[in-house]
């Protein structure tokens, strides 16, 4: 029997998520306690150590969910598990790898890529070894994909050209151009978000048709339309990160028309697919159910802040506030995180390896995670305000923040409590997964089982 | 960009300046935007060579060359003349708009 690592993807995701979220409680207690840890590791260190770890979770868990669902629901053969093998090893090589760049300093990276720039080779690798897998295992035995193929191969190509272009400023035509280099690394930040998106939303479109037993729901006309919008949005609809950022005025224009549309679609297909669900459907993968139904939550309200910072008249006060922080919490959190724990929920209920778990703890879990999250967002908002309030100039000096401390304490208040919610879910689901990781990694032949009989009998 | 101003912006990325740090509203929310810090009658290059060295309550000690200093002071030099942020003198339409001011 061959090894399946797709959960040992999830687990690591999994890992990286409650160390991400635990260096996200050490950098916001430097908003109140200014020298906090700055001898031992500054916040210029501590940041990207924040970012890298929740990028990889959301990361590493989308594509270990595409490996196993690929594999055990569809019931596909994989082209290359030696390939998908390799893919693990090296992004759990460069797991360990950023945290030593980080720490040590060995920096060089631009924001959110701020490890040694040689590390993207192995990452972009690993892409390339994804993207061959799944292209050839799809293409050799699916005919007619349904929008969530498509989705996730469009979300994997579209990685591997917006990770590269997010490197353009190492080539000296952009280096030597200000405005230019920084508008494209701001744009291929917007498209590589998008891009994880397609991986992330495709992974919601597909536990959508699972829980309801449908593929029509992924075949349907708006669904494609909408995959089409998220596309062009991956593409040009970045550019409300970078309205004051002197550049020519019509990739604002463009911007501007493109981002209203895509999540009032997302929202009706969601809405409609709930509608549609039975009694007997939702009860049968009630967490995964509820955290679906909770990043619809999370899309209408991020979507109400979406629409208005599209705005380039609103966007002139929000740009570069917490407003702007509370909108990638929002959807970071409360729109991929939710659905990937749908994703882990789905997969745990589908194995009969997993032990019995404490639905009331789950629920209470669940309810904790989003009411935390909603009140962390909220003073996310009310701290970008004050910024406005304040003037930009006189933002970030250190009299401000001692004239807003209050604020600033209720902040890390908020997120203590969101840190705690979140490793309410995320180590009950290690501790359960870890098994079934250990069944797939080690799968036992049919020998092994009576041998195992026959020791038990003895 | 010049050799000095490009050799400045390495050191910006080595020691991830952005995390604290914004150029036109982008980076980090610690410290204050650096768009137009050069040109700030209060403040200027002299200002932001100090501070490198001395740090602050959240921002350590940097032990830059005074080299090192005039190439970060270059950098920033450069990103200045290319444009305003805040951009003060936006005009901001009824239709929502934003008109900017180029430098």
């Amino acid at each position: 029997m061959k090894r399946d690592f797709s959960l040992l993807f999830i687990l690591l995701g999994l890992i990286a998520l409650v160390i991400g979220v635990l260096f996200g409680l050490l950098i916001s207690m430097v908003y109140i306690f200014p020298g906090f840890f700055k001898d031992i590791v500054p916040f210029n260190q501590l940041r990207p150590m924040h970012t890298s770890f929740v990028i990889s979770w959301i990361i590493l868990t989308a594509i270990g969910g595409i490996y196993y669902y690929i594999q055990h629901e569809e019931k596909l053969q994989l082209f290359s598990r030696e390939l998908a093998k390799w893919h693990f090893a090296i992004y759990f090589a460069v797991a360990l790898i950023i945290p030593f760049s980080l720490l040590t300093n060995k920096m060089g990276g631009r924001e959110y890529l701020e490890f040694t720039p040689v590390l993207i080779l192995p990452i972009l690798m690993g892409w390339v070894f994804f993207g061959i897998n799944y292209y050839k295992t799809l293409f050799k035995s699916v005919k007619n994909w349904p929008a969530y193929y498509w989705m996730w191969g469009i979300g994997i190509a579209f990685m591997i050209f917006h990770l590269s272009e997010s490197n353009f400023w190492m080539f000296d035509s952009f280096r030597k151009d200000f405005i230019k280099d920084i508008s494209v690394q701001w744009k291929s930040y917007g498209s590589f978000v998008g891009s994880w998106n397609m991986l992330v939303y495709g992974t919601a479109l597909y536990l959508m048709s699972k829980i309801k037993d449908d593929v029509k729901i992924a075949r349907g006309r708006t669904t494609f339309f909408f995959m089409f919008l998220g596309l062009t949005n991956l593409m040009f609809g970045w550019a409300h990160h970078t309205y004051i950022i002197p550049t020519q005025p019509w990739i604002r224009y463009v911007a501007y028309a493109i981002s209203m549309t895509e999540w009032i679609i997302f929202i009706k297909i969601v809405w409609s697919w709930r509608k549609s669900l039975s009694k007997s459907d939702k009860t049968t993968n009630s967490m995964a159910y509820r955290f679906i139904l909770a990043s619809d939550f999370w899309v209408f309200l991020n979507l109400v802040m979406a629409l208005f910072m599209s705005i380039p008249s609103v966007n002139y006060y929000t740009h570069g506030t917490h407003i702007t922080v509370a909108h990638s919490m929002g959807t970071t959190i409360g729109i991929n995180t939710m659905i990937l724990f749908a994703s882990v929920s789905f997969i745990l209920s589908r194995s009969k390896a997993s032990c019995k778990n404490n639905q009331v703890f789950q629920k209470f879990s669940f309810y904790f995670l989003n009411g935390s999250l909603f009140i962390f967002w909220l003073m996310l908002i009310v701290l970008g305000l004050l910024k406005i309030d304040a003037g930009n100039a006189a933002a970030g000096s250190a009299s401000l923040l001692e004239s807003q401390a209050i604020y600033y304490i209720v902040f890390v208040f908020t997120g203590l409590l969101l840190f705690i919610s979140i490793l309410l879910i995320a180590i009950p689901m290690i501790y359960r997964l870890e098994p079934i990781c250990t069944t797939l990694l080690y799968p036992k032949t049919i020998q092994d089982e009576i041998d195992f009989i026959e020791e038990a009998e003895n | 960009m010049s050799k000095s101003s490009i050799n400045g912006e390495d050191l910006w990325q080595k020691n991830n300046c952005a995390a604290c740090h914004q150029l036109y509203g982008l980076g980090g929310y610690l410290g204050p935007d650096l768009t137009n810090i050069i040109s700030d009658t209060l403040k200027g290059d002299k200002y932001v060579a100090a501070f490198l060295n001395s740090g602050t309550k959240s921002m350590p000690k940097f032990h830059f060359s005074e080299r090192e200093k005039e190439e970060i002071v270059a950098f920033l030099t450069h990103v200045d003349k290319t444009g305003f942020y805040p951009n003060k003198n936006a005009r901001i339409r009824k239709d929502g708009w934003v008109e900017i001011e180029y430098k």
